[in-house]
């Protein structure tokens, strides 16, 4: 191979694996805006990759992402009623969301593929072309050449930043992340907006998990997400709470989690494979350290609408 | 972010919270084993046999899940006590089992008096190393705890990978594990040939010791009131808010640690992959079910060892996958955090 294709092949692969971490950050940055720091999008995300294993099995991508949406909303909701209306702890909470998935999800796919779950091997959303766009030498076939939910992913970065900043219901949202005491006696109905945000945030985490499954890796495992949805965490830290740093925080996460097929393809140069494994985790905590300070959360995030913050 | 996850008023006497919350975990998994097309009633039936249906059953498969669980779940609670969150036990557990076969590899020729305590102090010592990071973290950059630690448990699954086919794999070279370690180096039976061993009255042994640490030391009231409210600690009382939550976490990762160091000396006697089924994340449950209490984890890590111990059960004799304890343990987290939260 030559250095441009690996290099194009690379890109390509960065754009490809930052899709569903892009879209399960873009959700949380919308539920953390409304002070719902949500641990269980890692569970939306697994809810939202067998929802999609389950469609795309009969046959239907488009049942697939119905399902992965449901999947996730399902996921946020428990989140939602038991932290912001029932007032516990949300990072116990979302912990305890995640395991839920774990359990709920290793016994519905042992239930609809049986034992050959590993072997199960489903029909993908194939890369389109972008007419035009797609022609552009390079940028072309690593950003345009990509399926249909990393034009999604492309799309909702605007929308996201209209949606936060433009909508009457995005400053809603924000003043229930910064100061819910303060909304709600501006007329704000604190628990409503992060209801909203974190059901929009469980929502795209689920499609999120639909894209891994049906764009990436054409199958369904047993917690195949294996932390993806704290990473996406992480991502939304890293890019301030902000759609566009957001997005380019995912691109880093994508080229750091490509970077292995990088090395396999150009032999593994005596680094153990286990180490780029890790990458992904260990860039995500550099990114926590050198964000703070330079970013500030939501000031009532993660806490109670009752707490002064 | 100094968050206090259960207060320790409660509304229901602790007993019958703790029965009821767990009672209702394993009802509300039956109720969607049904839904879902399992057969509930063999399921449950394979998960008493387990657990408790026999002598072999409660001395040689629950109590076995039980002495890690226990570890873990202090762990946990000694840190939220203080207000610190560790959610990552279960890198802490992967890297104590790493020290403690490391170590338990080198020590053949020692008496078990001396191997043993080695062993475990290896594991003490790897699982606090492990929370090193989060603590520098927290203290320098005021990075919280929660996702810090978190993300080290995937970082600690692929050390124990690279471990297990690198430098600590078995001489044959053959499986992705490590060679058995010393006789000297494993934990004795407590009622040979039933399998708990002595890392369960190890457990126990911190259980009482924190205890009393908790409820009758000047430390433990300093964790305590800083857990209570960090603005309160830091205005009035003028408690170092920071140190209080580095050492809180440092201890409890050397728990999690030595949870791990058990494990291999008193069970699998060597390094795989997978050695903890998700004990970090039971672990939680664990403890909160004992209402941070150690009286009460105690209580909670024999439910949660016998649900364990029920569910390789009812995955043999049922075919229900083992992964369905995680339910149980949702509902228990997510019914003790309502029940037990701050009012007001």
């Amino acid at each position: 191979m030559s250095d441009d294709a690996i290099l194009i092949g690379f890109g390509a692969a960065t754009v490809r694996v930052a899709t569903p971490l892009l879209l399960a950050a873009l959700g949380e940055t919308v539920s953390e805006r409304g002070g719902v720091l949500n641990l269980g999008i890692e569970g939306a995300m697994l809810g939202g990759a067998l929802g999609a294993a389950v469609g795309a099995a009969q046959g239907s991508a488009v049942v697939g992402l119905a399902l992965a949406v449901a999947a996730g909303l399902v996921a946020a909701l428990l989140l939602a009623a038991v932290s912001v209306w029932g007032r516990a702890d949300q990072i116990i909470a979302g912990t305890a969301v995640t395991l839920a998935a774990v359990g709920v999800t290793g016994l519905v796919a042992q239930r609809t593929f049986g034992s050959a779950g590993a072997g199960l091997e489903l029909a993908t959303l194939q890369p389109v072309e972008v007419p035009l766009l797609g022609a552009i030498p390079v940028v072309g076939p690593v950003l345009f050449r990509q399926s249909l939910l990393t034009y999604l992913g492309y799309l909702l970065i605007p929308l996201t930043w209209w949606l936060l900043y433009r909508t009457r219901f995005g400053l809603e949202l924000r003043a229930s992340g910064e100061a819910p005491t303060s909304a709600r006696a501006a007329g704000v109905a604190v628990r409503w907006r992060r209801t909203a945000g974190a059901l929009l945030g469980g929502a795209l985490a689920g499609l999120g998990g639909a894209s891994l499954v049906l764009a990436q890796v054409g199958t369904f495992t047993e917690k195949m997400t294996a932390g993806r949805g704290f990473i996406a965490i992480a991502i939304v830290v890293l890019g301030r709470w902000h759609p566009g740093g957001v997005a380019l925080a995912a691109l880093l996460f994508g080229a750091a989690t490509a970077l292995q097929y990088l090395v396999q393809a150009s032999g593994h140069g005596g680094v153990p494979w286990q180490l780029l494994l890790a990458l992904p985790y260990l860039l995500a905590l550099v990114a926590l350290a050198s964000a703070v300070g330079r970013a500030r959360a939501p000031a009532g995030l993660a806490r109670d609408d009752q707490e002064e913050s | 972010m100094n968050t206090t996850v259960v207060s320790r008023r409660a509304a229901v006497p602790d007993l019958v919270l703790t029965l009821g919350a767990f009672l209702l975990g394993l009802a509300l998994l039956l109720a969607f084993l049904s839904v879902a097309g399992f057969d509930a009633a063999a399921g449950l039936a394979a998960l008493w046999r387990g657990a408790f249906g026999s002598r072999y059953a409660l001395l040689s498969a629950t109590l076995v899940p039980a002495a890690p669980l226990l570890l873990l779940g202090l762990a946990f609670a000694l840190a939220a006590r203080a207000g610190a969150l560790n959610i990552g036990m279960e890198g802490q557990f992967a890297m104590g089992a790493i020290g403690a076969t490391w170590v338990g590899l080198a020590v053949g020729g020692w008496s078990p008096l001396l191997a043993i305590p080695a062993v475990l102090a290896a594991g003490l010592v790897a699982g606090a190393a492990w929370i090193v990071v989060p603590v520098v973290l927290r203290w320098r950059f005021g990075v919280t705890e929660v996702i810090s630690t978190l993300l080290l448990n995937f970082v600690a699954e692929a050390a124990v990978s690279w471990a297990v086919t690198g430098p600590l794999q078995e001489a044959s070279r053959s499986y992705p594990q490590s060679d058995p370690i010393a006789m000297s180096a494993r934990l004795p039976r407590l009622l040979p040939p039933d399998r708990v061993h002595l890392g369960f009255v190890v457990a126990l042994a911190i259980a009482a010791v924190l205890w009393v640490i908790l409820a009758r030391h000047r430390l433990g009231f300093v964790w305590r009131a800083v857990g209570a409210s960090p603005r309160a600690a830091t205005v009035t009382g003028r408690l170092p808010v920071e140190r209080v939550a580095a050492t809180v976490l440092l201890l409890s990762g050397a728990l999690a640690g030595l949870g791990g160091a058990i494990e291999v000396s008193g069970v699998s006697a060597a390094l795989y992959q997978n050695l903890s089924p998700g004990y970090g994340f039971t672990a939680i449950a664990v403890a909160l079910l004992g209402r941070l209490h150690p009286a009460g984890i105690v209580v909670a890590a024999i439910l949660f060892g016998a649900l364990q111990a029920g569910a390789g059960a009812m995955q043999r004799d049922a075919g229900i996958p083992a992964v369905a304890v995680h339910v149980v343990q949702a509902v228990v987290i997510l019914v003790m955090l309502l029940a037990t939260r701050r009012r007001g």
